[in-house]
């Protein structure tokens, strides 16, 4: 039983697995961005090629805040790592682990925002605090509506669970394709942008005003291990998407073109868009999509 | 939060990749103060055109700057033939002009790009660049290379273009109409970049004034000024174009001055194109006079000036050169403050700064206490560490 849940967790569908489609998700973004830009792009094993080098290269840390620095970047990736799992097995079994999975979903998909948030303080650089105190607004911003945009879904499907909230959609057809669902499908679509730490909602790492802001002063294996988390979420949070709003139908096919399609979504917002101020970005969080996703919780309310 | 934080934009920059040190001084995100320190990239060329003789300082003042690379030719030829008076002949003013115009061409695209980048929109970064190509092929065919030109020379222009290159280059700049159809239309439309760009790193024109900023920075703030037109070199007083102003002196303003300012630049090459006549290309200057002359044109980036003194001999006695960064850079000390560092990465960027072109010489005050190092001192620092260094390991 206990080697059984270590291979969930460390081989498929946990870390392993999750890495490697994460790191091809990770291609497609780089090729797909290329080829909007009139770029070649690189190979398929690029991303590979990147953390492994990043792998044997020295570790630099703070004097004095060794262990709070090395230990911010296992923290993400861990709670990542577990929330693939759990996606991963409920898509498999069709059945819930425990009661309420989707509230640990929702805190461990929170955790690596707050890892790289401890991790950047504890490396005391200017440009990394600017980065932290820019991460920390945009949690505030992101997390209201997307929470908001679950409502929907909870209200819906009437339960807690992340498998009943499949088995409801394999009955009653895809959430998003009612006015309620669309709604949410949209708002959380957003979200997850900025969870992703892309453009438009970028600013924490904003390469081009602080120098990758957060990131800053990691270099190596936990810059490596922030990386592979980003890699991570970027296959858990569409997969996420998916489980909430669109698994009218479960089967491997279907599965992956709707995570082909919102990866690809995702990269096109991403290359169409400039950087949002920090400003802006949580007046556009709170001031438009935090009313939507209430108006989608009302209509879910109503029965649309 | 009143905790003042230095935030520091250099000495190399993050994107320019040119060295220059901004010293933002923040509460939380607003930048309070800037200190601007340049002077990094003093490279003495003043000094170098002293020691050559007329036809070599052509080719040294070329390579002051990768991107105006006809502009500093152009006018320091133009100092050298108004202190000789000469007559270029006109088939030399009109190729001179398309070089000068391709080259603001693929100047404002370049910046267009660089701005896209500034603001984190990467597609329209590549997408500008990509535009900027054909430009750049068009200097390859007309002086065999994309950059650094030599086309200019006291008297003339050093070879002509070949009457088979007229439809391309008429094909190409045509090409390039639509082109900037769609990055107006972007910038116009689009509300992130507006969002962006509006109302960010403003410059009243009371402060243009002031700062004596030039070219597209001042025009932006809706100061009227334009070399060409106010005192008009080669053959542009033959030429029906406009200077473009706009009133609001945001970055917004100089985007979009930048993007008209190349209509006008695509207009003004075609009507070269039909004026030049075929004709002598070189007047054949052999003796100079002593005396003194100056040549100012109109680069992409505002006025740029040039001074020669003559003693009658082949070199120069003094050269002096200004170029229009040099004004413009200062107008940040007024433009970030006030702004968010997000604001201050595009604004240091809006005024489109050259430093390499900036630098002639650097003069430090030293008004706290702390030690101000020299080249020598760091690499004494370095050798110092080297050995500590070295003390560790035999230990």
């Amino acid at each position: 039983m206990f080697f059984k849940q270590l291979f969930y967790y460390l081989i498929f569908p946990g870390f392993l697995f999750a890495s490697v489609v994460g790191l091809l998700a990770g291609w497609v973004d780089r090729k797909v961005s290329a080829r909007i830009q009139y770029r070649v792009g690189p190979p398929w094993y690029q991303n590979f090629v990147d953390i492994i080098k990043l792998f044997g290269k020295e570790i630099i840390t703070p004097p004095g805040r060794a262990f709070t620095f090395l230990f911010a970047p296992l923290m993400g990736i861990v709670s990542s790592t577990i929330v693939a799992s759990f996606l991963g097995l409920v898509l498999l079994n069709s059945q819930s682990i425990f009661f309420a999975d989707l509230i640990i979903v929702i805190y461990l998909l929170t955790v690596p925002a707050i890892s790289l948030i401890i991790g950047a303080s504890a490396s005391a650089n200017p440009l990394a605090s600017i980065g932290v105190s820019r991460e920390i607004k945009m949690v505030l911003g992101y997390e209201l509506p997307f929470i908001l945009s679950l409502a929907i879904v909870i209200i819906k499907a009437g339960s807690l669970r992340l498998a009943d909230i499949i088995n409801y959609q394999l009955l009653n057809g895809s959430l998003a394709l009612s006015w309620s669902g669309a709604i949410g499908l949209i708002v959380a679509f957003l979200c997850i942008q900025a969870k992703l730490g892309f453009v438009p909602f970028d600013a924490p790492e904003a390469d081009q005003e602080i120098m990758c802001g957060t990131l800053i002063e990691y270099s190596g294996l936990p810059l490596a291990i922030f990386r592979l988390t980003r890699f991570i979420l970027l296959y858990t949070l569409p997969l996420f998407l998916i489980i909430i709003f669109l698994s009218g139908d479960i089967k491997l096919t279907s599965l992956g073109i709707k995570f082909l399609l919102i990866l690809v979504a995702i990269i096109l917002v991403k290359n169409t868009n400039p950087r949002l101020r920090i400003d802006q970005a949580i007046r556009f969080f709170w001031k438009i999509l935090t009313p939507l996703a209430v108006l989608g919780v009302i209509l879910a309310f109503l029965g649309k | 939060m009143s905790h003042k934080v230095i935030i520091p934009i250099g000495p190399y920059h993050p994107l320019q990749e040119e060295p220059e040190f901004f010293r933002l001084y923040v509460e939380g995100e607003k930048v309070v103060d800037i200190d601007i320190v340049i002077g990094y990239n003093h490279r003495g060329i003043e000094e170098l055109a002293e020691d050559k003789h007329y036809d070599q300082v052509t080719f040294l003042v070329e390579r002051i700057c990768g991107i105006c690379s006809s502009s500093h030719p152009f006018a320091f030829v133009l100092a050298v033939e108004d202190l000789l008076k000469t007559q270029v002949p006109e088939r030399a003013h009109y190729i001179r002009m398309i070089v000068d115009e391709l080259q603001r061409l693929h100047s404002h695209l370049l910046w267009l790009g660089l701005a896209g980048h500034f603001i984190g929109y990467n597609t329209v970064w590549m997408w500008a660049w990509r535009y900027r190509e054909p430009v750049l092929d068009l200097f390859e065919q007309i002086s065999g290379n994309r950059n650094n030109y030599a086309m200019m020379k006291v008297g003339g222009v050093r070879r002509d273009i070949k009457p088979e290159d007229l439809p391309t280059i008429k094909k190409q700049i045509d090409k390039l109409i639509p082109v900037l159809d769609m990055f107006k239309g972007a910038i116009t439309d689009d509300p992130v970049i507006k969002a962006r760009l509006k109302g960010v790193g403003v410059l009243t024109r009371e402060q243009v004034l002031d700062f004596g900023a030039l070219g597209p920075t001042a025009r932006a703030s809706g100061v009227d000024i334009d070399v060409r037109r106010d005192e008009p070199y080669a053959m542009y007083s033959s030429i029906k174009w406009s200077v473009i102003t706009q009133k609001d002196g945001d970055v917004f303003a100089k985007t979009m001055v930048r993007i008209l300012e190349m209509y006008e630049s695509i207009n003004i090459i075609r009507q070269c194109l039909v004026k030049m006549k075929k004709g002598p290309i070189d007047a054949n200057v052999t003796d100079l006079i002593p005396g003194e002359g100056i040549g100012r044109v109109e680069a992409p980036r505002g006025e740029c000036f040039h001074y020669i003194k003559s003693d009658g001999t082949n070199r120069p006695v003094r050269h002096k050169i200004r170029a229009p960064s040099f004004m413009n850079v200062a107008t940040n000390k007024v433009s970030c403050v006030g702004g968010t560092i997000s604001d201050a990465a595009i604004t240091l960027g809006a005024v489109d700064p050259c430093y390499c072109c900036t630098e002639r010489t650097a003069v430090i005050a030293k008004t706290t206490n702390t030690k101000i190092m020299n080249g020598w001192d760091l690499i004494k620092l370095c050798q110092e560490k080297t050995h500590k260094l070295l003390h560790k390991l035999e230990k």
